[in-house]
């Protein structure tokens, strides 16, 4: 950790060399199509976060004070369409994965560059359309449930084709990979060397393409239903509600794995970097990936368990959901038994990717509660299940993802962060988040329901607890991004392996230039074989 | 790439298959694009049984074999188009494109008159679920056969230009196979809609 300042020379920008408007965006090279969604999806990432502020103020009291009960519909709504669609879903895959999967794999771009770029565009036009429908703002919560989306007041139609087009982009971006990882790896690497990262990337990419073309076809449902009157999902014409559902989840649950499974990636290459030990159970991590992408699909009935869907099939979900556990659990043992006797430090990216497998674990074992159906009866629809999916998709996910930004930052600007102030930020986010939202468990399982702006007054005590936390999260995170922009203007140069990865990303520049590698590197050997053989270059 | 036609050769055939796996992957897509609406179909189908049979009847059949026949008979210019680019035979490439652009453009004709004489009877999508679905994948479908001409329209602008020889043809190739599964949900559709009902 102390040479990286030697070995670039201080003129070399690598792929960043060009500038202006056109050369971003209409550029081809897949590492700056992934800095753009980055760039985007941290956007919003930030401007979700100041929607969730707004509402945990909000509920600083149990009366109203801030807004109206409209307003606070209108916030929840926003705040969860656009963390899920414009944050978390293409965060990793399309940002980090855009710029890191030609290089894991030793290709000098994606299969389809064009294509690549029109994914980028058509995500933009979705947001475009997301932003139009805000004139007569969604007040239905993200999910959209018929009727009742059916007939409110709001442009839900306009959002609907919105969240289209971001789909349709995320299916090209996951088609490209599914393409990429078949066809373009460097030789040598062959499928049981591939970095755990590209595993992870592969069975989100099989959701994204499996999964979003349903998704796709209900909200195009739902849009006839209002523009046409069409009435698959409306009891009063003969339809069926419920179907809304089954479609909805059917797409939405596969998707939580669409969230999550990069993040793991990104803690599979993290932690044998940071431990200097080979990864413990490579095949177990990689077909993990594959059997959470598989199960994924057999389990979207959890969600509607107190919906009227029949209780056989309540039981089955039931039964079905814990499956999931078990290529989770052998993720976490795996990378728990990583660290077992490795030579740990504690840089940055490694403090969030611990700061995931604690966090995550706590999300992970509040699941059952909800999976099993007698219990989820009692907790569904209250603060628990905000707890859960907030400790699984931010604690996780986001979590992973500024592991993934701390551990790839170098590569991706040249420069270092600075460690110090992002230790810190790192500290203040890890005490705000739990501070915010461990004590949401406490107050679902004493019933306060999720979505509502008032509530009695024996939540108050915890409520102002979770918007206390909520600010020390917000401070946290503000310090994280300044660190980033610090770091991209002034950080000190890094070089090609500040953290001595073995990785094929490291073998090249940093940041690398426009065609990845000046020769393509063949593969002799799995890119975890610390301990085997001399790590510094 | 040291230069050498045998090499360049190689690379282009490389590249036809990852255009194919590409669009096989997209194909798989569309493929769940339209199974939401054949589940919303399977539904509906087994929760309204009589309706679906007594509105089934309203169809035009006559125009929906008709249709069929000339789908059909697309899928077979195409096949040829993409022989023809195959053996790298230009001319015979530009004719069958245009003879399958034609027949696209008769079977939005016919479901153009096949539409208005639904409304004219007063079948709109909000006269019950058989209708809306009725509309609904005839209509989707209908939208994948114009996406399907705008492919088919560029092919033969850039063959007018010279693009597609033999070893340049995976467009050509792409979007014969795109055109085929543009084919392929109207033989689902056709009997599911007009003859069982």
């Amino acid at each position: 950790m102390t040479d990286h300042a030697t070995d670039t020379s201080p003129a070399d920008r690598g792929y960043l060399t060009d500038k202006g408007f056109r050369s971003w965006a209409l550029t081809l090279d897949h590492k700056r199509i992934g800095v753009l969604y980055l760039f985007t999806t941290l956007f919003f990432f930030l401007v979700g976060g100041v929607i969730a502020l707004l509402m945990r103020l909000e509920l600083l009291t149990p009366g109203p004070s801030l807004m109206n009960d409209h307003t606070y519909n209108v916030l929840f709504t926003l705040h969860g369409a656009i963390m899920i669609f414009l944050f978390i879903i293409p965060g990793i895959p399309s940002g980090l994965g855009n710029f890191f999967i030609p290089l894991l794999i030793g290709a000098r771009d994606v299969a389809f560059p064009r294509l690549n770029l029109l994914s980028y565009w058509v995500f933009i036009g979705g947001i475009v359309v997301i932003l139009a429908s805000l004139v007569s703002p969604m007040d239905t919560g993200w999910t959209f449930y018929t009727p009742y989306s059916a007939k409110t007041g709001a442009a839900v139609a306009t959002l609907s084709f919105g969240i289209f087009l971001v789909g349709m982009s995320s299916i090209l971006t996951g088609l490209n990979f599914i393409v990429t990882t078949h066809r373009l790896r460097a030789p040598g690497l062959t499928w049981m060397r591939l970095p755990l990262f590209i595993w992870g990337m592969y069975a989100t990419s099989i959701i994204q393409v499996l999964a979003t073309p349903v998704v796709g076809i209900t909200f195009l449902l739902l849009a006839a239903e209002r523009l046409f009157g069409v009435g698959f999902f409306d009891p009063a014409k003969g339809g069926d509600p419920l179907l809304f559902q089954h479609f909805f989840w059917f797409y939405s649950h596969p998707v939580v794995y669409v969230m999550i499974l990069p993040a793991m990636g990104i803690i599979s290459e993290v932690i044998p970097v940071f431990s200097r030990k080979a990864i413990f159970g490579y095949r177990a991590i990689a077909y993990s990936s594959l059997a959470i992408a598989f199960i994924g699909f057999l389990v979207w009935g959890h969600h509607m368990f107190v919906s009227g869907m029949s209780p056989v099939a309540g039981v089955i979900f039931s039964f079905l959901t814990f499956f999931v556990a078990v290529p989770t659990g052998v993720k976490v043992f795996n990378w728990i038994a990583t660290l077992y006797r490795g030579s740990i430090t504690f840089e940055s990216p490694m403090l969030y990717a611990l700061t995931f497998i604690f966090l995550f674990i706590i999300g992970g074992l509040t699941g059952p509660f909800l999976g099993a159906l007698a219990t989820n009866v009692h907790l569904h629809d209250t603060y628990f299940v905000v707890a859960h999916f907030h400790y699984t998709m931010m604690g996780g996910t986001v979590m992973g993802l500024f592991a993934g930004l701390h551990y790839w930052f170098p590569k991706m600007t040249g420069r270092m962060l600075n460690e110090t102030v992002a230790k810190l930020a790192w500290a203040v986010t890890f005490v705000g988040f739990n501070a915010t939202f461990f004590v949401m468990f406490i107050m679902g399982y004493h019933g306060m329901p999720r979505r509502y702006a008032e509530y009695l007054p024996k939540y108050h005590a915890d409520n102002v607890f979770a918007t206390a936390g909520s600010w020390i999260l917000a401070v946290g995170v503000a310090i994280m991004f300044a660190n980033f922009v610090w770091g991209m203007l002034r950080g000190e140069k890094a070089g090609a392996n500040p953290w001595r990865g073995l990785t094929l990303e490291w073998q090249t520049p940093s940041p690398p230039p426009t065609e990845n590698f000046e020769e393509i590197p063949t593969v002799t050997d799995w890119p975890y074989g610390y301990g085997k053989k001399v790590v510094c270059r | 790439m040291k230069g050498g036609a045998e090499e360049s050769r190689e690379e282009r055939s490389y590249a036809l298959d990852t255009a194919r796996l590409g669009i096989w992957c997209f194909l798989a897509t569309e493929v769940l694009l339209f199974g939401g609406l054949f589940t919303t179909y399977t539904v509906f189908r087994l929760r309204y049984p009589d309706l679906f049979h007594t509105e089934h009847l309203k169809l035009n059949r006559l125009l929906g074999a008709a249709n069929t026949v000339i789908l059909i008979t697309s899928s077979l210019t195409m096949a040829l188009a993409v022989a023809a680019a195959r053996q790298g035979r230009r001319k015979r490439l530009r004719l069958f494109l245009l003879c399958t652009i034609v027949l696209a453009a008769s079977f939005l004709g016919v479901k153009y008159l096949e539409w208005s004489d639904d409304f004219s009877r007063h079948l709109y999508p909000k006269t019950n679920l058989f209708f809306s679905l009725y509309f609904t994948m005839t209509g989707l479908h209908g939208i994948h056969v114009m996406a399907g001409m705008g492919v088919l329209g560029w092919l033969l602008a850039r063959t007018r230009k010279g693009h597609f020889a033999r070893a340049s043809r995976t467009p050509v190739e792409i979007g014969g196979l795109y055109w085929h599964f543009v084919d392929l949900v109207w033989i689902y559709l056709f009997p599911l809609l007009y003859l069982v009902g």
